[in-house]
């Protein structure tokens, strides 16, 4: 069985990619690229297509399916009446998936698991990483606002920290908020 | 407590009636929260409709038909209970092409342009060779406009010419590409391709059917049905969006607000250019105003006629291939809900047509037309060669267009 993956971010189509690697007799092609699309699934013949959601070219691959009679029956898009949960899944997941008419349901069915289950793993690691990113942010700001305060007011480090964090309590806000304001306003008074 | 409304869009200008009920504020006047959850493909915009991710989407209105008649993908039934425009898409052609057959800084005639056209074509065909024209969904009132045109020129849309699918975004690419020759796209995207000197728009759809059906207020019938009241709040907070956007005092305004990264993350200067319907149809030349160009409020605009329905159900056929079906065609007219509209609408100062079905394209001048509230008056509505369409009359309709 062939599965391609369309997805133009790399690295949410090798996670996926690496989820379905352990199924049995199935084929994994990845394509990450929005030009040459249609002539590359032309050329896989694939049993099933996976897409995110967010994918531009939707509904050019739709347009292929619609008219294409190259593959042995017409692509559809996964929906039949009692698949309707897997699919409701795999949209809440984000990504969608085309299978060739009349291809065994319960072999789809693993699939549309595994991609969603592998979908979501995703998503989690971006919220991570995103959150880390954030922390790591926030640390930069808290530091370089008690760099003014102890060049301006020559406080030294744990004195700066402190003067920071008052205020925080004081105002009922978060330490990186008045960091950013420090270093905002520090900005806008010609300091650099 | 607001009450909240999901509305799926894709990034153009005609998906300003939602995005401005909400900026403005109308939306919170009828007691409603907009979310608007923008999308990149109509594919998408549709499966979040249909999986509950939105209560309401900007659709191209022949996918709200497809969906609903099965064509594609199983049938899944829609409700279109207000219209979010007429028109507002234009034909841009490659410089070289656009010179053939369009005079220089005006917008061409279709009859005259369509014939030049033809001629090109045939010359092609001899040498092997056809012109490639993208559309932005095989389910879209472009697709239609561009077949319509063509066809009632001479040229066959399936054997003269090749029509392809390209993502609006990607269309002024795909033509400075030499993909396509020409683009049937809505704006920004015609004004895009010409800021970028990879065409010249040559034909507003406009000029194709004069008051032509375009994007759709589509919902599941479902949540029609569960969330009624809410629906019709929600048709008067776009009515005070519609007025809104049509009047040239706010052109700007309106602009700007579309603009953002939010909705269109586009140019405010293009933008303003389609609301006001003056398109700068080459790079580097004045902008030439053609009134209507987007027409989204007066004469009822927003009226979900019926009749304009079972139109788009002719030209599925027409280009789909197969039988007229009758259960089919009333199925397709029973999509748009004029009796939803109208419950929204009695008893406001909005005018209200007296019938929910009309021939299409008999108008050739302002008429007085019978109205079940205030005064309605309907303008040119004509197809560019002549035709028009009795909904009473569909397969007849069919067969004249062969």
């Amino acid at each position: 069985m062939r599965v391609a993956i369309v997805d133009e971010s790399a690295a949410r189509a090798s996670v996926i990619h690496e989820g379905l690697a352990g199924l049995e007799d199935c084929e994994v092609s990845v394509i990450t690229e929005r030009r040459g699309l249609v002539a590359r699934i032309a050329a896989l013949k694939p049993d099933i297509v996976l897409m995110d959601l967010g994918n531009p070219s939707r509904d050019v691959l739709e347009e292929y399916f619609a008219v294409s009679r190259v593959l042995a029956r017409p692509i559809a898009m996964f929906v039949d009446d009692s698949d309707e949960e897997s699919i409701g899944a795999s949209i809440d997941a984000g990504v969608s998936a085309y299978v060739v008419d009349g291809f065994a349901p319960h072999r789809i069915r693993a699939i549309l698991d595994l991609a969603v289950r592998r979908f979501n793993a995703f998503a989690r690691l971006q919220a991570d990483l995103d959150d880390a990113r954030g922390k790591l942010a926030e640390r930069e700001s808290v530091d370089a606002a008690k760099r003014i305060l102890m060049k301006s007011r020559g406080l030294s480090e744990p004195d700066a920290y402190a003067a920071l964090r008052k205020t925080a309590m004081d105002q009922g806000r978060k330490i990186a908020e008045i960091a950013q304001a420090v270093v905002t306003a520090h900005g806008l008074m010609g300091g650099n | 407590m607001a009450r909240e409304f999901a509305i799926g869009f894709l990034p153009l200008v005609d998906a300003a009636l939602p995005i401005l009920a909400h900026e403005h504020g109308f939306a919170a006047q009828e007691g409603l929260a907009l979310r608007l959850v923008r999308d990149v493909s109509w594919a998408t915009v549709l499966d979040r409709l249909l999986y509950g991710h939105t209560d309401a989407a900007h659709l191209v209105a022949p996918l709200a038909i497809a969906t609903t008649l099965g064509r594609g993908r199983p049938a899944q039934p829609l409700a279109v209970p207000f219209v979010l425009g007429l028109n507002g898409n234009a034909v841009t052609l490659r410089a070289d092409l656009a010179a053939r057959i369009a005079p220089d800084g005006a917008l061409a005639d279709p009859m005259a342009a369509g014939a030049a056209l033809k001629a090109v074509v045939e010359q092609e065909l001899g040498a092997g060779r056809r012109l490639r024209f993208a559309v932005v969904h095989r389910h879209s009132s472009h697709n239609y406009m561009l077949r319509y045109w063509l066809a009632a020129c001479g040229i066959a849309p399936d054997s003269d010419v090749e029509i392809t699918v390209v993502p609006p975004p990607f269309s002024a690419d795909a033509l400075e590409a030499g993909e396509v020759d020409g683009i049937c796209v809505g704006e920004p995207w015609n004004s895009v391709a010409v800021e970028r000197g990879a065409g010249r728009i040559v034909l507003a759809t406009a000029q194709i059917w004069r008051r032509g059906v375009e994007k759709v207020l589509a919902m599941r019938q479902a949540t029609l049905d569960t969330r009624r009241e809410e629906t019709e709040a929600l048709i008067r907070a776009l009515t005070q969006a519609a007025r809104h956007f049509a009047d040239p005092m706010m052109a700007r305004e309106n602009a700007t607000i579309l603009s953002r990264s939010a909705y269109l993350d586009g140019r405010a200067d293009l933008i303003e250019r389609a609301i006001t319907d003056r398109l700068r149809l080459a790079q580097g030349t004045p902008p030439v105003h053609f009134p209507d160009f987007m027409f989204q409020y007066r004469e009822a605009a927003n009226f979900p006629w019926v009749s304009q329905a079972q139109w788009l159900y002719t030209q599925m056929v027409r280009w789909e291939g197969g039988a007229v079906d009758m259960v089919d065609a009333q199925a397709a007219g029973r999509v748009f809900r004029p009796d939803v509209y109208r419950a929204a609408l009695l008893g406001t100062g909005e005018p209200l047509p007296g019938a929910s079905s009309k021939v299409e394209g008999s108008l050739a001048r302002l008429t007085s037309v019978g109205a079940q509230q205030g005064a309605m008056t309907m303008a040119d509505n004509r197809f560019f060669d002549g035709r028009s369409f009795d909904p009473h009359e569909i397969a007849g309709y069919l067969a004249s267009l062969e």
